[in-house]
């Protein structure tokens, strides 16, 4: 089973036009970002993927628009030849919806290049450097059984990492990614190593552990590349002919898998992570047909080994669901018959509570996915649809591409390895509001039958008992205001993307206005919802440009945006500021809130040739709705 | 495998490294002969021969391999 990891295993094989079909997007006039990603949908070997690295060389070349392929700037500092790894990453980056552009200094530089104020990296302003570092790079002295060496060495080589951090950050705004290190293979007493202090896997071991605390204050991320080589085998990471002849830090067939865990945090880092798990429920979630085999006959017991393998399927999605992944069911069944195993069945892990939207009638699944993604308010590039039907898989595949679908092997045992492998649900940081996120969407079903049966909008909104909550941003919600800045498209003006190191200079800035708005409500709390940011507008200190504005799809029709006017103009009014400024930039997301500042009161000044529209707002004539609910404000 | 089998899946080889469809496995081919055939490339278009035929070259039998011949050769030897 672990050709499932090493062979990206959830994708499926390449057609064998290929190739053929890469060179005809060659000819095209562009943009060609949607087929480019298309055709990076597939178990590509490192030749493959160098051949989309020079489609998108050649694109660039010849001024072809990558669109929609959002542009990220990656530095790689390593202390081996990865040469062969930059063409995989770019085109990976693809399968991830980013047009990577790789900056990658002389062999070895590392330390020069991440010290050096002026140097290639930090000159290039990129918006994250990658340390490619194995455990050759680490000053580690073998000190065998001596403590004090041992601790010495790892205090060392933490220092170390931390002073490139340190270096990046004074000179340039880049978020650092720093590698967990892979133990080589060898052992110098065997078993023993790992319980001796000064052996280099027990360095190494401390090195990784605390490598995670090293980095969080700073928000710097950790890619576990210890964890990767694990899982697909140290003796398989690490090739000493290859090491030998052309310095490659590990061997190339898993070249592949590295740039996949690499694209992945990068796109997690810009918020494109998924969110929800969609099941589909005969043959996934049991073992058998409902309809067919009847409660008494689908597989789903301790002991019945098919059965086990399907167990592991909904411990799995529970798994996730208590870290925020929201869970929903498609199935083509009579709805009620489909509802039986999770009423009836005492097998049955999963219950009904779990599950945020059960969607289960005879329409085509395609369909039924976008009614689940409408009811949670997610973008279809938001949703896993798991299903054991290779018919069903290929018909989602092809009617909605922005879902992701994992191919599955034959045998059930081997669904969960894969769904995890694919690593569809990366996140780069976590906040105490993911813990809760699947709840909130569930309250949210809720909340809107409530609304079918109160009627008018206005004693719904009052029904609701909400609290309103505004504070300036701080270190507690930074976390989660970088989480929305990254990851909102649809409510959200402006859709500037901001880094942990960003958003602290903000929080730091006394001329910036920034706002965090949380919502309480009869069903509980929502968490952070509205994030906001004001900056004086060039040369006219008593008129603010609002920078950011952007709201959780959560708790739209809620009138919050209203009441999150009403505190900046209030501030405004006491900062003696006399006007505001707002600007709408249109992407294919955010249609939404086209007529925002319309809706609030601002009048149209002006629109770029890019589409943009520019509003203002008389702060002193300004008087928007008040909504009914608690206002507090701890500014 | 024969001779012109080996010499055929060297050609495809060669397609699928070079992205070049014009290139043709004979024994004088060698690295000077092609553009873009660089000592990372010459990595690359070894490893993938190996995973192709299913043969591992030692350190030594890479040093002194020159010509697409001196390959054909090696792996005639192994399969």
């Amino acid at each position: 089973m672990q050709s499932v990891d090493d062979k990206l295993g959830w994708l499926p094989p390449a057609p064998l036009d290929h190739s053929l079909r890469l060179k005809s997007l060659s000819a095209s006039p562009g943009p060609i970002g949607r087929d480019l990603r298309g055709l990076a949908q597939y178990a590509l070997d490192l030749n493959a993927l160098t051949r989309i690295f020079k489609t998108v060389d050649r694109a660039r070349a010849a001024g072809i628009s990558l669109e929609p392929l959002e542009p990220f700037r990656l530095a790689v500092l390593a202390n081996s030849t990865i040469d062969l790894i930059v063409p995989a990453l770019v085109a990976t980056a693809v399968r991830h919806g980013l047009a990577l552009e790789v900056i990658q200094p002389a062999y070895d530089q590392v330390a020069q290049e991440a010290l050096t104020p002026d140097s290639k990296v930090n000159s290039s302003k990129p918006d994250a450097v990658l340390f490619a570092l194995d455990f050759r790079s680490l000053p580690l002295r073998l000190a065998p059984g001596n403590t004090g060496a041992s601790e010495a060495s790892v205090s060392g080589a933490l220092g170390f990492l931390s002073a490139l951090g340190d270096g990046i950050r004074s000179n340039s705004k880049a978020v650092c990614i720093f590698q967990t290190f892979p133990r080589p293979v060898e052992h110098i007493f065997g078993s023993l190593d790992r319980g001796v202090p000064g052996t280099l896997p027990y360095m190494l071991d401390a090195v990784n552990r605390q490598l995670p605390e090293m980095t969080r204050p700073s928000g710097d991320v950790v890619l576990d590349i210890a964890s990767l080589a694990e899982a697909v085998g140290l003796a398989n990471w690490h090739d000493p002919q290859q090491w030998n002849l052309g310095k490659l830090p590990f061997s190339d067939t898993l070249i592949p898998l590295y740039a996949d865990h690499v694209a992945r945090i990068i796109a997690a880092i810009r918020g494109k992570s998924r969110r929800a798990l969609i099941l589909d429920l005969d043959n996934t979630v049991w073992g058998g047909v409902i309809g067919d085999d009847g409660l008494e006959g689908i597989r789903l017991a301790q002991g019945d080994a098919m059965g086990e393998a399907h167990l592991a399927v909904q411990r799995f999605a529970l798994d996730l669901r208590q870290r925020g992944i929201v869970l929903a069911v498609c199935s083509k069944n009579t709805d009620e018959i489909a509802r039986g195993p999770f009423l009836h069945h005492p097998e049955m892990l999963l219950k009904l509570d779990h599950i945020a939207v059960f969607q289960a009638n005879w329409s085509d699944k395609a369909t039924n996915i976008k009614a689940i993604a409408g009811e949670l308010s997610l973008g279809l590039e938001s949703l896993v649809f798991l299903d054991d039907n290779p018919v069903e898989r290929g018909l989602v595949r092809q009617l909605l591409p922005e879902v992701a679908v994992p191919e599955l092997p034959e045998d059930a045992a081997g669904y969960v390895r894969t769904l995890a492998a694919a690593g569809y649900f990366e996140a780069a940081a976590f906040a105490v509001e993911d813990l809760q996120r699947a709840g909130f969407y569930q309250d949210n079903a809720r909340r809107a039958s409530l609304r079918d049966q109160v009627g008018g909008v206005d004693a719904y909104l009052l029904s609701l008992d909400m609290t309103i909550t505004f504070k300036p941003f701080d270190a507690v919600g930074r976390a989660r205001i970088v989480q929305l800045i990254n990851k909102s498209n649809q409510f959200n003006l402006t859709t500037r993307r901001y880094t942990e190191p960003e958003v602290t200079a903000m929080e730091e800035d006394p001329s910036i206005f920034t706002l965090q708005v949380r919502l309480v409500d009869l069903f509980g709390d929502n968490g952070m919802i509205s994030v906001i940011v004001c900056r004086p507008a060039k040369d006219l200190a008593d008129v603010w440009e609002i920078d950011t504005w952007l709201m959780s799809c959560r708790v739209l029709g809620r009138k919050v945006e209203f009441m999150v006017l009403r505190e900046v103009l209030a501030h405004a009014r006491r900062a003696g500021v006399r006007k505001l400024l707002g600007t709408y930039i249109p992407t294919d997301r955010n249609k939404l809130v086209l007529d925002h500042y319309r809706n609030l009161g601002f009048t149209r000044t002006g629109e770029d040739p890019s589409g943009a529209t520019r509003w203002e707002l008389e702060v002193a004539a300004a008087n928007p709705d008040e909504a009914p609910m608690k206002v507090v404000s701890l500014l | 495998m024969d001779k012109a089998g080996i010499y055929d899946r060297l050609t495809q080889v060669l397609e699928d490294v070079f992205d070049d469809d014009t290139l043709r496995a004979t024994p004088e081919l060698s690295a000077k002969d092609v553009d873009g055939w660089d000592s990372l490339t010459h990595i690359r278009f070894l490893l993938t021969v190996e995973r192709s035929f299913g043969v591992k070259f030692s350190t030594v039998e890479i040093a002194k391999m020159r010509t697409i011949g001196d390959l054909a050769a090696l792996i005639e030897a192994r399969t």
